[in-house]
């Protein structure tokens, strides 16, 4: 096997840098939450690796990323099921490449953070064993096909995925694949769901800003090797694609603190926090096609636009409970759109033009009809899955359970026990069934 | 006897403690408590969605006293837990039938 080994340590790291970001969600999602169900959430973006994670070695990279024959415009084939022979093989026979195996574990935490996304949607209320189902379903019939139309390239021109190698949208980091795609599966589960049991009326304030930052700060941190390590090479690419990585999300989070203080009078964590995501996420699929100066304009646009689309939900009355709608698949449409204004291929050969750069309005259309199709695949079947497991399994839990908190009730457990009265003698003791009442010495009769 | 009860904002707790001690107060009992007066709570805003929070966190101070002390130990307490801002809380005194430490069995004065 040759490789490029300079390419292949780059890619490795940022493997494990993007991995880091599904704790990232959990951190960033749980301090959102009430102190009664920060366990759950925190457990459904950890359940993702752990079912994802299977999934993606077992059939689900082959799906995405392997000749679909005659359907190969749509879904790859099974041919890679298991990563059988892939062992030894590399991305390219000439050495500029990666290991084959390399990109698969790359491609892997990629699935395993869209997943965990959606979950922010459905906080406090959704069953979890439907949700591990939901977890396997998902990555299969949505997540891997979107996969497959927008990164699936054949070896010769124009052969592979029907949105970026049949028409040559532009999506270098996941916009698309999967903030847009994370973004209308959790609309879709919002309204599959339903309310949670007071909402909009009764406060459901964050129960920890600091866990929220802390996720933030892991997200922004993971997303590097998100963006500069799609360049899947230690290269040029990957330099534009950091910088701007950094940039786009500075602006974001000032753009939306400032509209904070214009409209609210203060500007809050909560708001730095959430438009650093909404930056993050804007530029991922641009990240390699613009300057570092299109960067800035991309993030002060999409962190103003972020800061009022999490609004939407109280006029349109859903319950997407932690904003995956406002912040991933608007931020990922508004940073999927600007690349048609703002690409150019003077930092990226491989990229094209945009509408400022003099390349027309043609890359915005083709924009345009990669985040539509996306949209409406992502937002139809995820509605179709969410509801046959609403009627097969149940996907909420009941109403007693909701109000007592998702925390003890699903998981018999609770994140915090800060002393008080509950902590004192008598109010915790082992079952008889425990351990503790088993090493007892038992008393022998005379 | 008397029951003075102080619901006082919780950084004024140290300065009420220290002032009590000054005067020769023996014990008291803090309880964490919420409510509101004229004050009436406040507004938080999360991603731009305002929350109206009633309930403002207080200090529940207790101590049992000589009826002889009562009215000097509620100036003490309104002294140290004052800063002439809304929400500094209230101080009330109530009769108290009977009062028994329990290691000893002593009861009135003698178990202050």
């Amino acid at each position: 096997m040759k490789i490029d080994s300079g390419s292949t340590a780059w890619v490795l790291a940022s493997a494990a840098l993007v991995l880091l970001m599904t704790p990232g969600v959990a951190f960033f999602y749980g301090g959102m939450t009430r102190a009664k169900s920060v366990l759950n959430m925190m457990m459904m973006s950890f359940v993702s690796m752990a079912t994802v994670g299977m999934v993606w070695v077992l059939y689900g990279y082959s799906l995405a990323f392997s000749d679909g024959g005659g359907l190969n415009s749509f879904i790859g084939g099974l041919g890679d099921w298991g990563l059988v022979g892939l062992e030894t093989s590399a991305t390219t026979d000439d050495g500029s490449g990666i290991p084959s195996l390399v990109f698969v574990a790359f491609q892997a935490t990629f699935a395993i953070i869209t997943v965990a996304l959606i979950s922010g949607a459905i906080a406090d209320r959704a069953k979890f064993g439907a949700w591990v189902v939901f977890t396997v379903v998902w990555a299969t019939l949505v997540y891997a096909p979107i996969a497959h139309w927008v990164w699936f390239f054949g070896p010769e021109d124009g052969e592979g995925g029907w949105i970026g190698a049949g028409l040559g949208a532009l999506d270098f980091a996941g916009g698309t694949v999967v903030h847009i795609n994370a973004g209308a599966a959790a609309l879709a589960l919002a309204l599959v769901l339903g309310k949670r049991k007071g909402w909009p009326r009764d406060p459901m304030r964050p129960h920890n800003l600091p866990f929220v930052l802390l996720g933030a700060a892991l997200l922004w941190f993971g997303w590097f090797g998100f963006n500069a390590g799609s360049a899947l090479g230690a290269n040029g690419t990957a330099a534009v694609a950091f910088i701007n990585t950094l940039v786009a999300t500075s602006a974001a989070a000032f753009a939306w603190i400032v509209v904070e203080k214009l409209r609210d009078g203060s500007s809050t964590t909560l708001g730095i926090a959430s438009g650093a995501v909404a930056g993050l996420v804007g530029i991922t699929p641009a990240c390699a096609f613009v300057t570092p100066l299109g960067a800035i304009a991309l993030g002060l646009v999409t962190g103003a636009v972020c800061a009022f689309a999490v609004s939407l939900k109280y006029k349109l009355g859903y319950d997407d409970s932690l904003d995956v709608v406002g912040v991933h698949m608007v931020g990922g449409i508004v940073g999927a759109l600007l690349i048609g204004i703002l690409a150019t291929t003077a930092v990226n050969e491989a990229g094209a033009d945009g509408l400022l750069a003099g390349g027309g309005v043609g890359l915005l259309g083709k924009q345009a009809v990669g985040v539509v199709a996306t949209l409406a695949y992502s937002f139809v079947v995820t509605f179709i899955i969410g509801k046959i497991i609403d009627m097969t399994m149940g996907f909420r839990i009941g109403e007693e359970d909701e109000v007592a908190g998702i925390d003890s009730t699903s998981h018999a457990e609770t994140a915090y026990d800060f002393g008080g009265i509950h902590a004192g003698a008598g109010a915790a003791a082992p079952l008889p069934s425990a351990k503790v009442a088993d090493s007892a010495p038992t008393k022998v009769e005379a | 006897m008397k029951l003075i009860t102080a619901v006082i904002k919780p950084f004024k707790l140290d300065e009420v403690k220290a002032a009590l001690e000054t005067f020769g107060v023996k014990g008291l009992t803090v309880s964490e408590a919420s409510g509101y007066g004229r004050q009436k709570g406040h507004t938080e805003v999360y991603r731009g969605a305002e929350y109206k929070v009633d309930l403002v966190p207080k200090l529940r101070v207790e101590v049992l006293v000589d009826d002889a002390d009562a009215e000097d130990i509620i100036d003490v307490i309104v002294k140290a837990a004052q800063t002439g801002k809304i929400g500094d809380g209230k101080v009330w005194a109530v009769p108290v039938e009977t009062v028994v430490r329990v290691r000893t069995g002593e009861t009135g004065a003698e178990a202050l």
